[in-house]
C-alpha cells in the first residue's frame, strides 16, 4: 500500500517547521511515494518480475531572495535534520535572484476536484500473467514473429505538496500499463515494432488480444523495406509521431525558453504561427486523463488554456519564476503541460492519405533532431510510401528535415483524435518537407 | 565507505542470512546496496539559478532462476523491507532448482581514487568559477546573448552481498562541467556546447583557468554555426573527426554487440560472430579499465572486475559484452559489463569506454580523397534501432567538402546509416585516436549510465546526410 496522506503530510510539515526554525523565510516541500509492480514476458514465458517502492522528498528553502534545494530518499528525521541544515547553509551562500519566490497567495488552487485519477483495484501478479499470456498468444500467432516481449505494470502513487504560505494538498493517482514489442523476420530483413495501452483505471485498459494483434501486424508490415531517393515530399505523421510535434511546440513556448531568449517562438504571442485551421488546448481537468492535475508543481491552480486559437499563439506556459521575469502571472504550468492536444481537423484519415498522389507515412522517428532555438528539425525515419491513398511498401534508412516555423504553417489534421497519451494529436499531414535517402 | 547497516534495525549478519535463504537453489542473484550523494550548481541567464543536493540510499534484491529475473527494491534498509522483498522474490520464483554460481573473479586493480569530489571544492569557489565563465564569455562581444554553465558532482558507494556472505564494494566519484553559449547575429541564433569530466576532482579538469578553454570551444562552435548554410540531403562520403564523433561506433555497433540482444536474437549482429563485419584495419574495443575515465569501473554492478574486451579485431567480430545472466545463458563468461543506473533498476549488459583504435592514414589524406561530402567534427546525441540495425546521430559542427577541400560550415543535420554494413564502408582509419572529453551518458531501457568513446578520424564511403538542400 502506498503511504497515506497523513504520513506524507507529517513529514512535509516537519520539514517546513525545521526550515523555519533554522532561518528560512519561506520554504516548500514535496513528499511522494510510488509503488510499481511489473511482470515481463518473453516468448510466452515469464521473464522478469519487478517491484519498486520509492519514497522521496525534496525541499526548497528561501532566505529572502536566496534559494537552494535538496532531495533525498532517506526520510528518517536524523537524516532530514542534517540535510535541511545543509540546505539552509547552501541557501545563505547562494547569490540573490530578485525573481525567486513562492507563488502569490491568490494563485493557489483552492478546491481540489475529484478527477477520477485513482483506481483502488489491485491486480495480482497471476492476473497480470493471465493477461500477458493472452497478449503474447495473439502477438505470436503469425510465424513471421520471432520474438515477443510484453509487460504489465501497475503503479499507485500518492504525494503531498506543502509550503510556508499555507498551501498543503495532494492526492493519489494510479496507472495500469500494458505493452508489447514484437520482432518479425523474413529472408531480407528483421524489424521491430510495438503497441501500448496506459490508463488510470484497470477496466479501461485495451483488450490483451487486440494489443497483441496490433503489435504483430504493425511489425510484420514493416518487413522488406526499401530505401527511396532524396526529394521534397508531403509527410504524414502517424498519431504516435504527430504528438511529438506538439511536445516540441510545448517546449518552445515554456516560459523558461522564452525568458532566456532561446526559443524560435519568442515574442510570437498574438501572432499566427500555425495555419488558421489549427487550435491547441491544454485541459487539466479531464476525468481519468493521463495528464490531469488539480494544481501544478508549485500549487498554482490550473485552468484550461486554448494555447493556439485558429493558428494564433495565445499563451506561453508560465511558472512563477519565469513569469516574474517576463512580468506575467503564472498560469499553473510549472512542470509543463497537462492533457495537451490539437483540436480535430475536418477531413477523414482516408482523405488525408488521398490528398497527395504520393506521400510518406511515418510511423517511427529516431534521433534527437529538434532544435528549439532555431526551429530546425532533422530525424531518422521509418514508414511507408503512400500512392493514391494506398500503402505501397515499407521504407527505412531515410531522414526527414525541415524547420518548425514552416512546418507549423503547413499542417493539415485529420479528424481522428483519441486520448491515448497525455499529449495527443490527430494524424498529421505536413507539405513540403525534405526526405534524404539514396 | 558507507556502512549500510549502521543506522538500520537489521545487522549485516541478519541481512546475510536473509540473502542466503532467499537465493537457495537460485542460479544467481545478490543484494545490491547503494548510497549516493550528488550536487548540481547551475548558472543561467546571468544568475545562479539552482544549487541542489541529493542524497539517495536504497537496495535492490535480485534472484535469478534459469532465464527468469525477480527484482525488488526499496529505499528503506530495514529488516521489514528486506523480508518483504525476499517474499516478493520467492513468490515469483515458485519452484527453483538451480545451482548458485559462486564464481566472481578477483582483482586488486583500481581505476580511480576514493574521493568525494563534492567536498573537495567549496560552494563559493564553484559559484565564483560559474560567474567568471559568464563574465568571460559575455566580454567576447555583443553577439553573446545567453550563457549557461554548470557543475555536476557525485559520489556513489555500492556494496554487493552474495549468497554465503561474499561482499564486494566500490566507491565511485564522477564530475562534469558544462558550458553552453548562445550567440546572435542579424536575427539568427545558434548555440555551442562543450564540457569536460571524469572520475577525478573538479580541479583535475579546471585548474590553471582551464575552464577558459571549455568556454572558448563552446563559443567557437556557436560562432561557426552562425555562418552555416543548409546541409545537403542524400548519400555521400563522410569524414568523421577524432574523439567524440565515436558515438557513431557506440550507436552503430556498440549496442548491437550487447549480450542480451544477442541471446534473444533480436540484434542485427546475433548470427555474425567470427564473421567479417568491418573493413580490414578496423579494431574496436570496450574498455572499463582506463584510469579516471567517465566510463571506467573498478568492478561492475554485479561485482565482476571490468576488463578490456575486444569486440571487433581487424574487421572480424570477436566478442559480445556480457553481464552474468546473459553470459551464463550463452555459456560464456561475464566481461564485467553488468551495469545499472542505480538500485531502482535491474542489471543489463552495457558499454563502458568504446573505442576504435588508430590506423595509419592522416585526416588530410581523407579530406583530399573526397570530391563531394561532409566533414563532421562534433555531435549531439545518437540513437539506434537494434533490430533493423539503423542508427542516427546529430551533427552539431560540420563542413562541406568540395574537391578535396573543406568548405563552408553546414547546419546541424541527422546522419543515418546501417549498423552491420557501415563499418565495411570505412575506407580509411586515421592515426589520431582521441578520447572524448568525458561527457557521455548512454540510455537503454530507461536507464542512463556514464560512458566514454574514442576513435581516430575515419572516412566512410557512403552515408545518408539528412539536410534540406536537394
Amino acid at each position: 500500500m502506498v503511504k497515506d496522506q497523513e504520513f506524507l503530510e507529517t513529514k512535509a510539515l516537519y520539514c517546513l517547521g525545521l526550515a523555519k526554525k533554522l532561518g528560512a523565510t519561506d520554504s516548500s516541500v514535496i513528499v511522494k511515494n510510488s509503488i510499481s509492480e511489473t511482470v515481463n514476458f518473453r516468448n510466452k514465458k515469464l521473464d522478469e518480475s519487478n517491484r519498486s517502492d520509492d519514497l522521496g522528498l525534496s525541499i526548497t528553502t528561501y532566505i529572502g531572495k536566496k534559494k537552494s534545494s535538496i532531495s533525498s530518499s532517506n526520510l528518517l528525521n536524523d537524516n532530514l535534520n542534517i540535510l535541511i541544515e545543509k540546505c539552509i547553509e547552501t541557501t545563505k551562500n547562494t547569490p540573490e535572484d530578485e525573481f525567486n519566490s513562492l507563488p502569490d497567495r491568490d494563485l493557489f488552487a483552492k478546491e481540489v476536484k475529484d478527477l477520477n485519477l485513482y483506481d483502488e483495484t489491485h491486480i495480482e501478479n497471476n492476473q497480470k500473467i493471465d493477461y500477458l499470456k493472452r497478449l503474447e498468444a495473439a502477438a505470436s500467432n503469425d510465424k513471421k514473429i520471432v520474438n515477443t516481449e510484453s509487460s504489465f505494470t501497475q503503479n499507485k502513487s500518492n504525494f503531498i505538496l506543502a509550503n510556508s504560505k499555507g498551501f498543503c494538498d495532494g492526492y493519489k493517482t494510479s496507472s495500469f500499463t500494458a505493452s508489447s514489442v514484437t520482432v518479425a523476420k523474413d529472408e531480407k530483413s528483421m524489424e521491430r515494432d510495438y503497441e501500448y495501452s496506459s490508463k488510470c483505471f484497470l477496466k479501461d485498459l485495451d483488450d490483451a488480444d487486440e494489443l497483441g494483434n496490433l503489435a504483430a501486424n504493425q511489425t510484420i508490415r514493416k518487413l522488406s523495406p526499401k530505401k527511396i531517393g532524396s526529394e521534397k515530399i508531403a509527410i504524414i505523421f502517424d498519431k504516435r509521431i504527430a504528438k511529438g510535434v506538439l511536445s516540441t511546440f510545448a517546449s518552445a513556448i515554456s516560459s523558461s525558453a522564452i525568458s532566456r531568449g532561446t526559443s524560435f517562438l519568442k515574442d510570437k504571442v498574438n501572432q499566427k504561427i500555425f495555419s488558421d485551421k489549427i487550435s491547441v488546448f491544454d485541459k487539466p481537468d479531464m476525468l481519468r486523463g493521463l495528464g490531469s492535475r488539480n494544481f501544478d508543481s508549485e500549487g498554482v491552480k490550473t485552468d484550461t488554456l486554448k494555447l493556439v486559437d485558429q493558428g494564433i499563439l495565445k499563451h506561453y506556459l508560465i511558472d512563477t519564476y519565469n513569469g516574474k521575469k517576463l512580468n506575467l502571472k503564472s498560469n499553473g504550468r510549472c512542470g509543463g503541460t497537462s492533457n495537451l492536444y490539437f483540436e480535430n481537423g475536418n477531413i477523414s484519415f482516408k482523405d488525408l492519405l488521398n490528398s497527395n498522389s504520393k506521400s510518406l507515412y511515418i510511423t517511427e522517428t529516431i534521433g534527437h533532431g529538434s532544435n528549439i532555438v532555431t526551429g530546425d528539425y532533422s530525424v531518422g525515419a521509418t514508414g511507408f510510401l503512400i500512392e493514391n491513398g494506398e500503402f505501397k511498401y515499407p521504407i527505412n534508412e531515410i531522414t526527414i528535415a525541415g524547420n518548425f516555423k514552416d512546418m507549423f504553417q503547413n499542417i493539415t489534421l485529420a479528424n481522428d483524435l483519441e486520448f491515448k497519451y497525455a499529449t495527443n494529436s490527430p494524424t498529421m499531414l505536413i507539405e513540403g518537407m525534405v526526405v534524404a535517402g539514396k | 565507505m558507507s556502512n549500510f547497516f549502521e543506522k538500520s534495525d537489521v545487522s549485516r549478519k541478519e541481512a546475510e542470512s536473509i540473502i542466503s535463504d532467499t537465493l537457495q537453489k537460485c542460479d544467481d542473484g545478490e543484494l545490491y546496496l547503494e548510497n549516493s550523494k550528488s550536487e548540481s550548481i547551475l548558472l543561467d541567464d546571468n544568475k545562479i539559478k539552482n544549487s541542489s543536493y541529493n542524497s539517495d540510499l536504497g537496495f535492490g534484491f535480485r534472484a535469478i532462476s534459469d532465464e527468469v529475473v525477480a527484482y525488488s527494491h526499496s529505499n528503506e534498509v530495514s529488516k521489514n523491507s528486506l523480508k518483504q522483498s525476499s517474499e516478493n522474490l520467492k513468490s515469483t520464483l515458485k519452484s527453483v532448482k538451480g545451482t548458485y554460481n559462486h564464481e566472481i573473479p578477483k582483482s586488486n586493480n583500481k581505476y580511480y581514487d576514493n574521493i568525494n569530489p563534492i567536498e573537495q571544492k567549496s560552494l563559493n569557489e564553484k559559484i565564483k568559477i560559474l560567474n567568471d565563465v559568464n563574465d568571460y564569455l559575455r566580454s567576447k562581444g555583443d553577439k553573446v546573448k545567453q550563457v549557461t554553465a554548470n557543475f555536476l558532482g557525485e559520489q556513489k558507494s555500492v556494496e554487493i552481498i552474495r549468497s554465503g556472505g561474499e561482499t564486494l564494494s566500490d566507491v565511485r566519484p564522477l564530475v562534469r562541467f558544462n558550458v553552453s553559449v548562445m550567440v546572435e547575429k542579424d536575427g539568427r541564433k545558434e548555440t555551442g556546447v562543450y564540457g569536460v569530466g571524469g572520475r577525478q576532482s573538479y580541479d583535475s579538469y579546471l585548474k590553471d583557468e582551464n575552464w577558459k578553454s571549455v568556454c572558448d570551444e563552446a563559443l567557437r562552435i556557436a560562432s561557426v554555426n552562425l555562418e552555416s548554410k543548409p546541409a545537403p540531403a542524400g548519400e555521400m562520403k563522410v569524414v568523421l573527426g577524432p574523439g567524440w564523433p565515436a558515438i557513431l561506433i557506440h550507436e552503430a555497433v556498440g549496442h548491437g554487440l550487447e549480450g542480451d540482444f544477442n541471446r534473444k536474437k533480436t540484434s542485427a549482429f546475433h548470427n555474425l560472430m567470427g564473421q567479417k563485419v568491418a573493413s580490414e584495419g578496423v579494431t574496436i574495443i570496450d574498455d572499463g579499465t582506463i584510469d579516471n575515465r567517465r566510463g571506467s569501473l573498478t568492478i561492475d554492478d554485479e561485482g565482476t572486475p571490468t576488463e578490456k574486451t575486444v569486440l571487433i579485431e581487424n574487421g572480424i567480430l570477436k566478442n559480445f559484452m556480457q553481464d552474468r545472466l546473459n553470459a551464463r545463458l550463452m555459456k560464456t563468461r561475464s566481461t564485467g559489463s553488468g551495469r545499472r543506473e542505480n538500485y531502482r533498476h535491474i542489471v543489463l549488459p552495457r558499454m563502458r569506454n568504446t573505442m576504435m583504435l588508430s590506423g595509419k592514414q592522416t585526416q588530410e589524406e581523407m579530406i583530399k580523397a573526397v570530391d563531394k561530402g561532409i566533414f563532421a567534427v562534433s555531435f549531439g546525441g545518437g540513437q539506434v534501432d537494434i533490430t533493423s540495425g539503423k542508427f542516427v546521430f546529430n551533427c552539431t559542427e560540420a563542413y562541406e567538402i568540395v574537391n578535396g577541400k573543406i568548405g563552408s560550415p553546414i547546419k546541424g543535420a541527422t546522419l543515418i546509416g546501417d549498423g552491420p554494413s557501415i563499418l565495411k564502408e570505412v575506407s580509411m582509419v586515421g592515426n589520431d585516436m582521441m578520447m572524448d572529453p568525458g561527457i557521455g551518458t548512454c540510455g537503454k531501457a530507461g536507464q542512463g549510465v556514464p560512458v566514454g568513446v574514442a576513435q581516430p578520424s575515419i572516412l566512410i564511403n557512403k552515408m545518408t546526410v539528412g539536410g534540406t538542400k536537394l
